[in-house]
């Protein structure tokens, strides 16, 4: 762009760089401090002498991880939960939005549908209301009630930028398959879905993020811990206090009985699935974002 | 009519979808009936009686109601605000950057902490700002007495805010960044004929370029005035901080769920909700005047 660079440009480039690399750092070290609390010893991490490297390395706290059965049992319902929900996402999000994505001209229901989904997103009954749902469709300790439930919540601003994707697509092409002699479900099947790779893989990305990370559907729905998915077993065990009155003493008392160490393990492994999935995901997702939200 | 007959295949394709919608999301809004009713969950929905408006009366005389919307719109609104310039800002910065690896590996970075969930950042934080955590630790240094960081009334709202800005921030710059690229190069060298310095070049061409995006974004913000972020604060809050951090969102969930008022926390739910459709279809409408924007 512009090749010749004075001084004062040189001071400028420098001083935004300097204050990029500090402001990403505080993005990492947070999580760089629990890995590193997560390999201390117990009594360092009580008396909160850890910095930014393990004091007294040691794998004890990972150990007696393994033998926290549920833990794993939660970690698996997790899982669970993930590929029923994001698969169901990933089918139900392009057949919603195909038929959506026409024209009134060409579809004439599509605006009466497209509203009442819409306004799906905007209202809700409220917690309550979804709670007594559930239980009523027997549903409750069951992965399914946080599948279905958490997906009809996430599912339409999905389909919208999936509608968003389609419409950018080239008339063009359906129109000469239309010549052809194809019909909606080989257009759909064979055209559409494999050109929007980029939109599909990002409502995957938020639907695996959005099932792995919720946790309230499953403290509500689930009345036994063993039912707990993972966000929901960790939530109890790290943050979750007593809802009744409380002194500064017992909140500072509550702080220091915790398992520290432990605690940090069983966050960090939580984490990993999220950072293995993001940098694969990553080059899609901006893309998809983009392309879906803002028109020219 | 090249899509003749399709009609009934388009309605095939969404019948998946529109059921998932309409048990998960329509049926649930039918329960609002409870805040109008003395509501017996032995007798359900159907055989409790109407008691009219009275859940309503007794909502506005107690003393919670103002505060829990004081609250959710104090932290909302400081969230909005505070979403909308830092994000910006950084996106400004690393638009001035030319090295594009450097680039990407700061994106990287930041982009990570939204993906993380509030349950996994919520014990990390509250380590982190602990009594004996690595804060007060350096506090210490410089002979300052540790804070009760997350157990101080009068601190909780700005540590909400600042860390949900700390969390988000980097995600947000996407639709900023999008924007940039936008800008024509073709302004930044005329005015670098003309002699302009970098700083002018920002404020007369850069700033321009993108005030559509930031006005609509502004505007969307309308919308999420009663949304202070529930999962957050749930994370983070605890009883001596009920004054200033508890929102409509968690005394909702309490009321109702952990002390069985089914009518009340759902008479405060359904105020939530229809104030909040409002405020959101009014963003929406302003959206669609000033920039021309629609959802889909």
């Amino acid at each position: 762009m512009i090749k010749s660079k004075s001084l004062s440009s040189r001071i400028f480039d420098i001083i935004i760089i300097v204050v990029l690399c500090a402001v990403a750092f505080t993005c990492i070290l947070p999580l760089w401090y629990t890995l590193a609390v997560s390999f201390s010893s117990k009594s360092a991490a009580a008396a909160g002498i850890i910095s930014l490297w393990p004091v007294d390395f040691n794998l004890t706290s990972y150990q007696q991880l393994l033998s926290d059965t549920q833990f794993f049992k939660s970690f698996w319902i997790s899982i669970q939960r993930v590929v029923l929900g994001a698969g169901l996402n990933f089918i139900v999000v392009p057949l919603m939005a195909y038929p959506l994505s026409k024209s009134v001209k060409d579809f004439r229901g599509r605006n009466v549908i497209m509203w009442t989904v819409i306004f799906t997103m905007l209202f809700n009954g409220g917690l309550i209301p979804l709670y007594l749902t559930v239980q009523q469709l027997n549903l409750m300790n069951s992965v399914w009630a946080l599948v279905l439930v958490g997906g009809a919540q996430t599912i339409v601003f999905n389909i919208i930028l999936t509608i968003n994707f389609f419409r950018n697509l080239p008339k063009s092409l359906e129109e000469a398959a239309l010549v052809d002699g194809a019909g909606p479900w080989y257009i759909l099947f064979k055209l559409y879905i494999p050109l929007s790779i980029p939109v599909l893989a990002t409502v995957s990305l938020f639907s695996i993020v959005y099932h792995w990370n919720e946790f309230l559907y499953g403290l509500i729905f689930m009345t036994r811990e063993e039912f707990y998915p993972l966000q929901t077993y960790i939530q109890q065990l790290v943050v979750s206090v007593d809802p009744s009155v409380m002194t500064e003493d017992q909140y500072k008392r509550l702080s220091e009985m915790s398992n520290k160490t432990l605690d940090a393990a069983k966050i960090f492994i939580a984490m990993i699935p999220v950072l293995v999935v993001y940098p694969f995901l990553q080059r899609y997702f901006i893309h998809g974002i983009t392309l879906g939200s803002v028109k020219e | 009519m090249k899509f003749k007959g399709f009609a009934k295949h388009y309605y095939l394709m969404m019948a998946p979808g529109l059921v998932w919608l309409f048990i998960f999301s329509i049926i649930p809004m039918f329960g609002i009936i409870i805040a109008f009713q003395d509501f017996n969950p032995g007798r359900g929905v159907f055989g409790s009686e109407f008691i009219g408006l009275d859940t309503f009366r007794y909502m506005f005389q107690l003393n919670d109601t103002p505060i829990i919307f004081f609250n959710t719109i104090f932290i909302a609104v400081m969230k909005i605000v505070g979403n909308l310039i830092v994000p910006l800002v950084f996106a400004l910065m690393l638009n001035e950057i030319r090295y594009v690896r450097f680039k990407r590996s700061i994106q990287t970075i930041v982009y990570l902490p939204h993906f993380l969930s509030w349950v996994i950042l919520g014990g990390v934080l509250l380590d982190i700002f602990a009594y004996q955590g690595p804060i007060n630790g350096l506090l210490g240094i410089f002979g300052i007495e540790p804070i009760l960081f997350f157990g101080k009334a009068e601190l909780f709202p700005y540590l909400v805010v600042g860390s949900d800005i700390w969390k988000e921030f980097g995600f947000n710059t996407i639709i900023y960044l999008a924007a940039l690229t936008g800008v024509n190069p073709a302004l930044y060298e005329a005015s670098g004929i003309d002699g302009a310095s970098r700083m002018r070049m920002l404020w007369h061409v850069t700033l321009p370029g993108i005030r559509t995006t930031a006005v609509l974004l502004a505007v969307l913000g309308l919308g999420n005035v009663l949304n202070a972020g529930f999962d957050q604060i749930f994370n983070l809050y605890n009883p001596l901080v009920y004054s200033t951090g508890d929102i409509i969102d968690t005394w909702v969930y309490r009321t109702g769920l952990l002390n069985l008022q089914y009518e009340l926390a759902t008479a405060v739910g359904l105020l939530k909700s229809v104030a909040g459709f409002m405020l959101i279809s009014l963003s929406y409408y302003l959206a669609y005047k000033l920039t021309d924007y629609r959802i889909f």
